[in-house]
């Protein structure tokens, strides 16, 4: 049923519908809109045989959904920001004990200067956890991607996040449609743990390991998380065909094909990015874009084929490795020949909007040579700020 | 489980098979669960190792089997369960050295949720409970939530190469609180005694118990596992590496922490006291204290009478403070 509903409603309501056994969260702006209405619906009894758990510690949220997973129970949280990074420990536990548990993260800045608008620091500080991590791109999509989560997760025994823009769209109100608990049942089958603490069966997990096996441990993760990027499109084709909607997968082109100029972005820049590109096709420039959706595992060939025809990648991502570069950007450049030109740009840290405006003037400079690869570009750097804010300082 | 061996340790604690059967200890019968089983890596003398195969297999025998355990890093953790052998009997989950409490919370939850009536048990050392573990130890309490949760202390980071924590006492040479200096040894602070702070959660029970007095061990794990809710369990087990003490001497020093008045044995339902086991004949702290090489700096060239006397003053204060010299004194 489509509704006018905000995203971190439509949100809760699509777990609720995915039956979690227990709900461990610690609240943390801009996720508790999510973890709020979850709480209502197991109170109210709308979302039964399920236990919400009111930890002390985001560290606590996914210990407690470690220990739940562990026994056979379906677990989900949510965080962002400080919180993902104070449970960052437990996130990388989660993922080397192959627990199948699901996160949202309403993706926040990470401090200092302590800032609760919308960037990607967060999650990328966690990208080499060994958890899937999905991007949406609007709040349907995080919808979508929540109801997917779950399938892949237990279907690969690994934990999934889905990373949603905080405030953008956990906050805003839109037309969503919020799957109905019939078709939420059809569609996530009931969590059969590929292993459980059972008194029947007792298993030791989580066993000290060394020298002689550490490194083929970590090999299989590489080759179980990598081996996802084929299963992540056919949990996409069942949702399509399911609910008639497309969402999910590795990646989302738009207008892509014989695009010269293609626009990369991740989470909701994505909305921007098409109607700049409807813009500049409209003055007849062959732009395009690309969504990850997918960040990690990193989905390199399904980036390569969509890219293929392209001269100029431009990936505007919201967050970056400071002295270093790009994060996404980087990523995207080791997946292309190195004949197209990657352009790697920051752009919306904090909760700067990502606008129609500024990638279009971007486009421009790309196009004008104004921008060129090699370098790390700010987008709309307020550069009157940063000379009173440096002024009488020398630089390094 | 029906095999015949059986096992004598050498400690009265044990039980003798020729007590009648409810004198016995459970690692007396042969019918012994058996939870932590030979073939671990813990040193010679190892007081944890004593506890958590008493703690576990009374707690096994009261669950009916159906229980499940996790357990923080640590010593426990590392000497259980080097790849590809493990000596747990039991279900058992090692996640992460501060959430032990957190994630025994969750199992908790969840077998809540599936309907089953599986018990759970959370382990950790001193370290992984009064330190890193302790605002999830805190919260779990708080929460009140179907937990029973064992501390093993044995007054340090030993895992690590005994080093100072929360649990160590005062004047206790460590690896990282030298002997040099003035006061040597660990400082002294106001400790950190967390039964009392369990205590303060008014959780359904609380109780400290020690290698020493393996019945008494028992029958405290047996009152926990006849409650819902949070439980605490608080372990001595001397630790014959970090005290610098014979191997042979576990027990022994177990059992003169607790006759010296330094660490009292009590029980605690709802936040009050409702039993103390008295001190039949108090030693003074030195018998304590000259066993471990961990306070060989107060008896040696330079010795330190003055230290002595404030750690007696402290053991004094307990027996006070408990009640220790109840009616059997």
């Amino acid at each position: 049923m489509r509704e006018q509903i905000e995203g971190s409603r439509a949100i809760a309501r699509t777990v609720a519908r995915c039956r979690p056994n227990v709900v461990a969260a610690y609240p943390i702006s801009p996720q508790t809109h999510i973890v709020e209405e979850l709480s209502d619906l197991v109170r109210s009894g709308e979302l039964d045989r399920c236990e919400y758990l009111t930890v002390e510690s985001e560290f606590a949220a996914m210990s407690a959904c470690i220990g739940a997973a562990a026994v056979g129970a379906r677990a989900y949280t949510a965080s962002a920001s400080q919180g993902l990074l104070y449970m960052a420990e437990a996130v990388y536990n989660a993922a080397g004990l192959g627990l199948p548990i699901v996160m949202t993260v309403a993706n926040r800045a990470i401090g200092a200067p302590i800032n609760i608008w919308n960037d990607h620091s967060d999650s990328m500080a966690l990208r080499d956890a060994g958890w899937i991590q999905l991007h949406a791109a609007s709040a349907q999509e995080a919808v979508d991607l929540h109801l997917q989560a779950f399938v892949l997760a237990e279907r690969l025994s690994l934990p999934v996040m889905v990373c949603m823009d905080g405030f953008v769209l956990t906050h805003a109100v839109e037309e969503v449609e919020v799957p109905l608990q019939e078709d939420a049942d059809r569609f996530v089958p009931p969590f059969v743990p590929r292993q459980a603490l059972d008194p029947d069966a007792p298993v030791t997990i989580g066993a000290m390991v060394g020298p002689e096996a550490f490194t083929e441990v970590r090999y299989l993760v590489q080759r179980h998380l990598s081996g996802a990027l084929h299963v992540l499109p056919e949990v996409a084709y069942d949702f399509h065909r399911r609910f008639g909607r497309r969402a999910g997968g590795l990646v989302s082109a738009y207008r892509a094909q014989n695009a010269d100029t293609v626009l990369v972005t991740i989470g909701s820049a994505a909305g921007a990015a098409h109607e700049v590109v409807d813009q500049l096709r409209g003055r007849g420039i062959a732009a395009g874009s690309l969504a990850v959706t997918c960040f990690r595992p990193w989905p390199a060939d399904a980036v390569r084929t969509a890219l293929a025809g392209a001269r100029q990648v431009i990936v505007v991502e919201r967050a970056f490795s400071p002295g270093s570069g790009s994060i996404l950007g980087r990523d995207v450049r080791d997946a292309l020949p190195d004949r197209t030109e990657v352009i790697e740009v920051v752009a919306g840290l904090g909760g700067r909007p990502v606008r129609r405006a500024g990638l279009l003037r971007l486009v421009e400079d790309v196009q004008a040579y104004r921008i060129r690869p090699g370098r790390l570009h700010f987008l709309d750097l307020d550069r009157g700020l940063l000379a009173r804010a440096t002024a009488g300082e020398e630089g390094p | 489980m029906s095999e015949s061996r059986l096992y004598q340790i050498g400690t009265f604690g044990v039980g003798n098979r020729l007590l009648t059967p409810e004198d016995q200890t459970v690692q007396a019968g042969s019918d012994r669960p058996r939870s932590i089983t030979r073939g671990h890596r813990a040193c010679r003398g190892c007081g944890e190792a004593l506890g958590a195969r008493f703690v576990l297999d009374s707690a096994v025998r009261a669950a009916g089997r159906d229980l499940v355990t996790v357990n923080a890093t640590g010593c426990l953790e590392v000497f259980s369960s080097p790849y590809p052998e493990s000596a747990w009997q039991v279900p058992w989950l090692h996640s992460l050295f501060g959430n032990a409490p957190a994630v025994a919370s969750g199992m908790a939850a969840g077998l809540k949720a599936l309907g089953r009536e599986t018990r759970v048990v959370g382990q950790a050392g001193d370290g992984g409970t009064v330190d890193i573990g302790f605002a999830c130890l805190s919260g779990m309490f708080e929460r009140d939530d179907d937990v029973l949760f064992v501390c093993y202390d044995n007054q340090g980071y030993m895992n690590t190469g005994v080093q100072r924590s929360g649990a160590t006492p005062p004047a206790a040479r460590t690896a990282t609180t030298s002997e040099l200096g003035d006061p040597p040894g660990a400082r002294f602070g106001q400790g950190k005694f967390v039964p009392l702070i369990a205590m303060a959660h008014d959780i359904p029970y609380v109780a400290t118990a020690s290698v020493a007095d393996l019945h008494d061990l028992e029958r405290k794990v047996g009152r926990a596992m006849q409650l819902h809710g949070a439980r605490y369990l608080h372990v001595l087990v001397p630790c014959p590496l970090g005290w610098a003490a014979d191997s042979a001497d576990t027990v022994r020093l177990a059992r003169l922490a607790t006759e010296s008045g330094m660490f009292p044995l009590f029980e605690a339902e709802r936040g009050e006291i409702t039993a103390v086991t008295p001190i039949r004949r108090q030693v003074p702290v030195d018998d304590y204290l000259r066993l471990q090489g961990r306070y060989a700096h107060l008896f040696g060239e330079h010795p330190r009478p003055d230290l002595v006397r404030r750690i007696q003053a402290a053991a004094d204060r307990n027996i006070t403070r408990f009640g220790l010299r109840g009616a059997a004194s």
